[in-house]
C-alpha cells in the first residue's frame, strides 16, 4: 500500500517509514501540512497517517481542506494528546479512525484494513495467484473447491505469504506479525494457523511448503 | 460538587416585607377612612341638631311682655327623616326651665361657641344634644333663651356600621391590590437575578466568557466578581488543559520512537535471547505508555466530571460506535464482540466521558481475556435506568477482592504479564458516579467476568 | 264568629274603677274569650268595643284559650293612665297619634320587631314601638237635603264658596270639633293648618257662620242626620261610613287634600304579658297588611281618592311639636280668634 505520513518529529517519522517499509509498503513523509498538500495533489495514496500538532497548523484544518476538495483518501489520525477530548472531535471533522501514539503496527494494520473495508475496497486488494484469488479486505479466498472465509489470523498469515510467494518466512517473524507483544506465545503456535491454511488449499495447486529449519513459503506452482 | 446552603429567599423576604407594608397601609387606610367618615357623620348629625335648635330659637318672640315660641313643625320632624329617632328638647330661659323635657341634661361645659354639642344618656338611651342660645330683650330686661335638642343614635349607629363596613372593604380592597403589586414587584425585582442565573446555568462547562447582558446597577458588583472569577478560572483551566496535552505529547512521542525502532530491530535480530529481550522492551514501553495515557485520561475525566455537561446522549449509538472502534483491536486477538442492544435509551450527561468509560471497560476485557474469547455487550432499559453489561468468557475477576479493582492502580492478580495500569476501572467508576449511576463487578457462574454499568435515564 | 268567644259586655264604670282601682276615667269595658284563663291580655283603647271586636274575635278564633280584657277610655285619659299613673296594660290602642308618639318617644313603650312581613309599609311603624293598623280619613259629612239642587263641594275652596254664597242657609248649621277638648280634633286641625293656609280661611268662614263645636264625631253625624246641621267638617270618615247607606247623609273626602289618621297600637312598659302582646300585634299587622282583609269595618279610605290628595299623618317627632305648651297655646289662640267671633 501507499501511505502518506504527515509527522513533524523527524526521528519518529523516519522510524515509522522504516517500519512500514519492512512490511512492503511505500511511504512518503511530509513534515509539514504544506508539503503534505503538495504530495497529496500529485500522488494518489491508499491511506494518510496524520499527526495533529504540526508546525504550520492543526491537522484538523488539513482534514477539512481534504474533505472540501472531495479527496476521499482515508485518513487515520495519530495523536500524542489525551484521547478523551480529541477522539470525538477528530472523528467529527472527517477522520476515518484514530490512534494514540505510540503506534502498535499490528493494530495500525488492522485499522487500515477496517478503514479500507468500510470504504468499500478497491480491486487492487484482490490478488490472483495461479488458481487462487484472494481479497485481503474481505478475507475471502477462492480456490477450485470454492470460496472460503478466512479468520483474522489466517487472513493476515496468508496475506504475508501471498504478497511474497516463494519467500521463506521464519516462525519468529510470523509470530511477531500475528500476535501482539503482550501475548505469551511459543513459535510453535504458528503451526496451528499454517495447518488451517493448508486445509483451505487442499484443492489448489498452490501449497505452503515447510522449509526445514528456516520457516515457510507459499509455492504457487 | 456540594449544594449551596440556602438561607431565606430574596423573593420571599421582599414579598413578605411588601405584604407587611401592605397590611400596615391597609390598616392605616381602614382607620383613616373610618375616623374621617365618623367625623363627617357626627358633623352632619350635629348640623341637623343645630339647625333644629336654631329654628326653635328663631321662633321665640316677646309679645306684650309674654314670651311665645311658635316653633315650626319641621324643627322636630327634620330629625326623623331618614331613620326613626326619638327626639327630646328643652327650652330654658336664664337657666329656668320653660318647656320640653325638664330632665334633659344641661351642657356641661361653659358656653364658648354659638352652638354646643354633647353626648349623653337620657331615658336609658344614648343621645346627642345640641344646645343653642340667644339673647332676648323685653321690657323686663335682657335674658338668655337656651334651646337644647337631642336625638337618639339609631341612625348614627347604622351609619357607623355602614362606615365600618365600607372602610373594611376599602382597607381590604387596598390590601388585595397592594398584595398583588407586592407579588408582581418582587417578581420583577428578582427577574434580572433569575435571568443571570439562567444564563450562567445554560452555559456549557467550557463557556467561561464574561456576562455581557445588561444588568441592574445593584448587581454590577456581583457580576463583576463573577466575571473576574470566571476569567481566572478560564486561565487556570486552559493552562491545565495545555499542560495535560503537552505532557502527553512529551511522553508519548519518544515512546513512539523507541517502540517503532524496537519493532524494526526485532525484525532484524535472529538470536532467540535477543528477540525475547526486545519483545520484553516493547511490552514495557506499551505498559508505560498505557499508564501515561490512563493517568492523563484520569486527569481529564476528573476535570470534566467536575463540570459535567448536561447534553442528550444516545446510549445505543454510543455503545455501537465504541464497539466498532475496538473491533480491529479485538480481531488481532481473534476475539469476537457481540452486541445486543434493546431499546433506544437516552440520558443526560457527557458523551465523551461515557464513551471513555465504556472504552476502558472493553479495553480491559480485551486485554485480560485470552485470545479467541467472546465478549458480549448488552444494553437494555428498565423503568428509570439504562443498563450496559460487558460479559467475557475469560477467567473472571480474582475471587477475593473484586471491589478493590475499582481503586487506583489496583489490578487483577491473575492479570500478571498483561500490560495495564489498573486505572481503567477507576476511570469507569468516576464517570459512572458523576452521572449518578452504579458500577458493579461480578463473576458469572462457570467462568467469565461481568461488568455492569447502570445509569439513570 | 261570635260563637268562638264569650263576650261579656259591662257598662259599669264603677265595676271597672274597682277592678283597676285607678283614677283615670274609663268609658267602657269588656272581656272576650276564656274568662278563667290565666293568660289575660289587657288592652287599653280609645276605639269603641263594637269597632274593635272583630279584630279580637279573629284572634281568638285561632287561640281561644286566652282572655282579652278590653277597656275603652278617651285619648287624654289613656295618656293620663299610662304617662302619669303608670297603669298596667299589655297593649295601648289610640287614635291620638301624637300622644302615642309621645308615649313611645318618652320611653313608655317597648320595642318589638314585627315578624317578617314584606308588605308592611314604612309609614306604619315608628321606631319598632308604634304600629299603625288603620287609615282613617277626616271627612266632610253633608246633609243631602240642604244640598239638593246645589253642587256638592269637593274641595275646601268650593266649600268656602258655597258657605259664602248662601250664609243664611248655613248660619249656625256648621259643626266641627272643639279642638280645645278633642284630641283627635286638635290633631286634625293642626295637620290641616300645617298642610294648607286654606284651613284658616275655612275656619274663619265657619266662625263667621257661628260654627257649632263638638266633642265627638258621632254627635256631629247624629246632628247632620237629624237635620240640625247642614255640614260637619273633619268628621272621622270611618264613623260616617259606619252609618251605612242613608239618603240623608253624604260623606265627602275633599280632593284638595284629605288628612288621614292612623290608628296605632303600642306595648306599654307596664305590660306583664309581653309575649301575648307581641303575638297580638303580629296578628293585627298580618291581618292588616298581609293576609287580609282586615276584619275592621271602614279601616281604610275610599280608593277613589288619589294618593296625591291623601295626606297621611306621619308618625314621628314632628307630632310632638303641637303637644308643646307654647306651641299649643299659640295655635289655640289663633284658632279661637278664628272660630269665636
Amino acid at each position: 500500500m501507499r501511505f502518506l505520513l504527515i509527522e513533524d518529529n523527524s526521528e519518529l517519522a523516519e522510524a515509522v517509514v522504516d517500519r512500514l517499509t519492512l512490511d512492503g509498503h511505500v511511504v512518503d513523509h511530509a513534515p509539514t501540512l504544506a508539503v503534505a498538500a503538495d504530495f497529496a495533489s500529485v500522488t494518489s495514496y491508499d491511506l494518510i497517517l496524520l499527526d495533529i500538532m504540526l508546525p504550520d497548523g492543526d491537522g484538523r484544518s488539513f482534514l477539512k481542506r481534504q474533505r472540501n476538495h472531495k479527496d476521499g483518501t482515508p485518513v487515520i489520525v495519530l495523536t500524542a494528546r489525551s484521547e478523551v477530548s480529541d477522539r470525538v472531535g477528530m472523528l467529527d471533522s472527517g477522520a476515518d479512525d484514530f490512534m494514540v501514539k505510540p503506534i502498535d503496527f499490528a493494530e495500525l494494520e488492522a485499522r487500515c484494513r477496517a478503514v479500507l473495508r468500510r470504504r468499500g475496497g478497491k480491486s487492487t486488494n484482490r490478488i490472483t495467484l495461479g488458481d487462487l484469488t484472494f481479497d485481503s479486505l474481505s478475507g475471502t479466498l477462492h480456490t477450485p473447491q470454492g470460496e472460503a472465509q478466512l479468520r483474522p489470523r489466517e487472513l493476515r498469515l496468508f496475506e504475508i505469504l501471498v504478497n511474497a510467494p516463494g519467500q521463506i518466512f521464519s516462525k519468529g517473524a510470523l509470530v511477531d506479525r500475528l500476535f501482539s507483544y503482550d501475548e505469551e506465545v511459543s513459535e510453535n503456535a504458528i503451526e496451528v494457523y499454517i495447518g488451517r491454511l493448508r486445509r483451505h488449499l487442499v484443492s489448489s495447486r498452490a501449497e505452503i511448503v515447510t522449509v526445514r529449519g528456516l520457516g515457510y513459503k507459499l509455492d504457487a506452482q | 460538587m456540594s449544594e449551596p446552603v440556602a438561607q431565606g429567599s430574596l423573593r420571599r423576604n421582599l414579598t413578605v416585607m411588601l405584604l407587611l407594608g401592605a397590611v400596615g397601609l391597609a390598616l392605616l387606610v381602614y382607620f383613616i377612612v373610618q375616623s374621617v367618615a365618623r367625623e363627617i357623620a357626627q358633623e352632619s348629625q350635629d348640623n341637623v341638631l343645630a339647625a333644629s335648635a336654631i329654628s326653635i330659637l328663631d321662633s321665640a318672640r316677646v309679645v306684650e311682655g309674654e314670651i311665645t315660641i311658635d316653633f315650626p313643625y319641621a324643627s322636630l320632624s327634620m330629625l326623623d327623616t331618614v331613620t326613626n329617632e326619638r327626639v327630646f328638647y328643652a327650652i330654658r330661659r336664664d337657666g329656668r326651665f320653660l318647656t320640653g323635657y325638664e330632665d334633659l341634661p344641661l351642657p356641661t361645659e361653659p358656653a364658648t361657641a354659638a352652638t354646643q354639642f354633647a353626648s349623653d344618656t337620657f331615658l336609658g338611651e344614648p343621645i346627642r344634644i345640641a344646645t343653642a342660645r340667644r339673647g332676648l330683650s323685653s321690657d323686663a330686661g335682657a335674658s338668655t333663651l337656651e334651646v337644647s335638642v337631642a336625638q337618639t343614635l339609631s341612625g348614627m349607629t347604622q351609619t357607623l356600621a355602614r362606615i365600618s363596613r365600607i372602610s373594611m372593604f376599602v382597607g381590604g380592597g387596598f390590601f388585595l391590590l397592594a398584595a398583588l403589586l407586592a407579588v408582581l414587584i418582587s417578581r420583577a425585582t428578582i427577574r434580572p437575578l433569575d435571568r443571570l442565573a439562567a444564563s450562567v446555568a445554560r452555559r456549557g462547562p467550557k463557556d467561561l466568557r464574561p456576562v455581557a447582558a445588561p444588568i441592574p446597577m445593584e448587581m454590577v458588583p456581583l457580576v463583576r466578581s463573577l466575571n473576574n472569577f470566571m476569567s481566572r478560572l478560564q486561565r487556570s483551566l486552559s493552562r491545565s488543559e495545555e499542560f495535560i496535552a503537552e505532557a502527553a505529547h512529551r511522553v508519548r512521542t519518544p515512546l513512539a520512537i523507541v517502540r517503532t525502532k524496537a519493532e524494526i530491530t526485532l525484525r532484524r535480530v535472529e538470536k532467540q535471547e535477543n528477540r525475547e529481550a526486545i519483545r520484553d522492551m516493547i511490552r514495557a514501553i506499551d505498559e508505560s505508555s498505557r499508564t501515561a495515557g490512563q493517568l492523563l485520561d484520569h486527569a481529564m475525566v476528573t476535570f470534566r466530571a467536575d463540570h459535567l455537561l448536561d447534553e442528550d446522549v444516545d446510549l445505543a449509538a454510543l455503545t455501537q460506535d465504541t464497539i466498532e472502534s475496538l473491533r480491529p483491536v479485538s480481531e488481532l486477538k481473534e476475539m469476537e464482540i457481540t452486541a445486543e442492544i434493546r431499546g433506544t435509551p437516552h440520558l443526560r450527561g457527557d458523551a465523551i466521558l461515557l464513551q471513555n468509560a465504556l472504552r476502558n471497560v472493553l479495553d480491559n476485557a480485551i486485554k485480560y481475556t485470552p485470545a479467541g474469547s467472546t465478549l458480549s455487550v448488552t444494553l437494555h432499559e428498565t423503568d428509570d435506568q439504562a443498563v450496559v453489561t460487558v460479559q467475557d468468557n475469560g477467567p473472571g475477576f480474582p475471587k477475593d477482592d473484586i471491589d478493590g479493582l475499582r481503586y487506583r492502580f489496583a489490578r487483577g492478580g491473575n492479570a500478571a504479564g498483561t500490560i495495564g495500569s489498573g486505572l481503567g476501572l477507576t476511570i469507569v467508576e468516576d464517570v459512572v458516579t458523576a452521572h449518578g449511576g452504579r458500577l458493579t463487578l461480578s463473576n458469572t457462574e462457570g467462568s467469565g467476568a461481568c461488568v455492569t454499568i447502570s445509569l439513570p435515564s | 264568629m261570635r260563637h268562638h268567644f264569650i263576650a261579656i259586655l259591662t257598662m259599669l264604670l264603677t265595676a271597672c274603677a274597682a277592678t283597676f282601682s285607678s283614677a283615670f276615667e274609663i268609658e267602657d269595658h269588656a272581656i272576650f274569650g276564656d274568662d278563667k284563663s290565666e293568660q289575660r291580655l289587657r288592652i287599653l283603647s280609645t276605639a269603641d268595643i263594637e269597632f274593635f271586636a272583630p279584630m279580637i274575635s279573629s284572634y281568638l278564633s285561632a287561640t281561644p284559650e286566652i282572655q282579652i280584657d278590653y277597656t275603652v277610655a278617651s285619648s287624654t285619659e289613656v295618656m293620663r293612665a299610662i304617662y302619669d299613673e303608670g297603669a298596667s296594660f299589655d297593649l295601648v290602642i289610640s287614635s291620638a297619634m301624637d300622644l302615642q308618639t309621645k308615649l313611645a318617644n318618652d320611653g313608655y313603650a317597648l320595642t318589638h320587631v314585627p315578624s317578617s312581613l314584606p308588605s308592611l309599609p314604612d309609614w306604619a311603624v315608628w321606631n319598632d314601638m308604634v304600629f299603625a293598623f288603620t287609615q282613617e280619613p277626616a271627612a266632610v259629612v253633608i246633609s243631602k237635603a240642604d244640598f239638593a239642587g246645589h253642587p256638592v263641594p269637593s274641595t275646601r275652596q268650593e266649600l268656602i264658596a258655597a258657605l259664602r254664597r248662601d250664609p243664611e242657609r248655613f248660619y249656625g248649621r256648621i259643626g266641627t270639633y272643639d279642638v280645645r277638648n278633642s284630641g283627635l280634633g286638635y290633631l286634625f286641625a293642626t295637620q290641616d293648618a300645617r298642610t294648607s293656609e286654606t284651613y284658616w280661611r275655612l275656619t274663619e268662614v265657619m266662625g263667621a257662620l257661628d260654627a257649632q263645636l263638638y266633642c265627638c264625631s258621632s254627635d256631629m253625624i247624629d246632628d247632620v242626620e237629624s237635620g240640625k246641621l247642614a255640614i260637619a267638617y273633619n268628621v272621622l270618615g270611618s264613623y260616617a261610613a259606619g252609618r251605612g247607606e242613608t239618603d240623608r247623609l253624604e260623606t265627602v273626602l275633599l280632593s284638595d287634600f284629605t288628612t288621614v289618621m292612623l290608628r296605632t297600637v303600642l306595648i306599654p312598659r307596664t305590660t306583664d304579658q309581653p309575649e301575648l302582646a307581641t303575638a297580638f300585634i303580629d296578628h293585627m299587622l298580618d291581618r292588616t297588611y298581609g293576609n287580609g282583609p282586615t276584619p275592621l269595618q271602614n279601616a281604610s279610605p275610599d280608593i277613589s281618592i288619589t294618593d296625591a290628595a291623601l295626606h297621611r299623618i306621619r308618625l314621628g317627632p314632628g307630632l310632638l311639636v303641637f303637644l308643646d305648651q307654647f306651641k299649643s297655646r299659640s295655635f289655640l289662640s289663633e284658632w279661637e280668634s278664628a272660630i269665636l267671633q
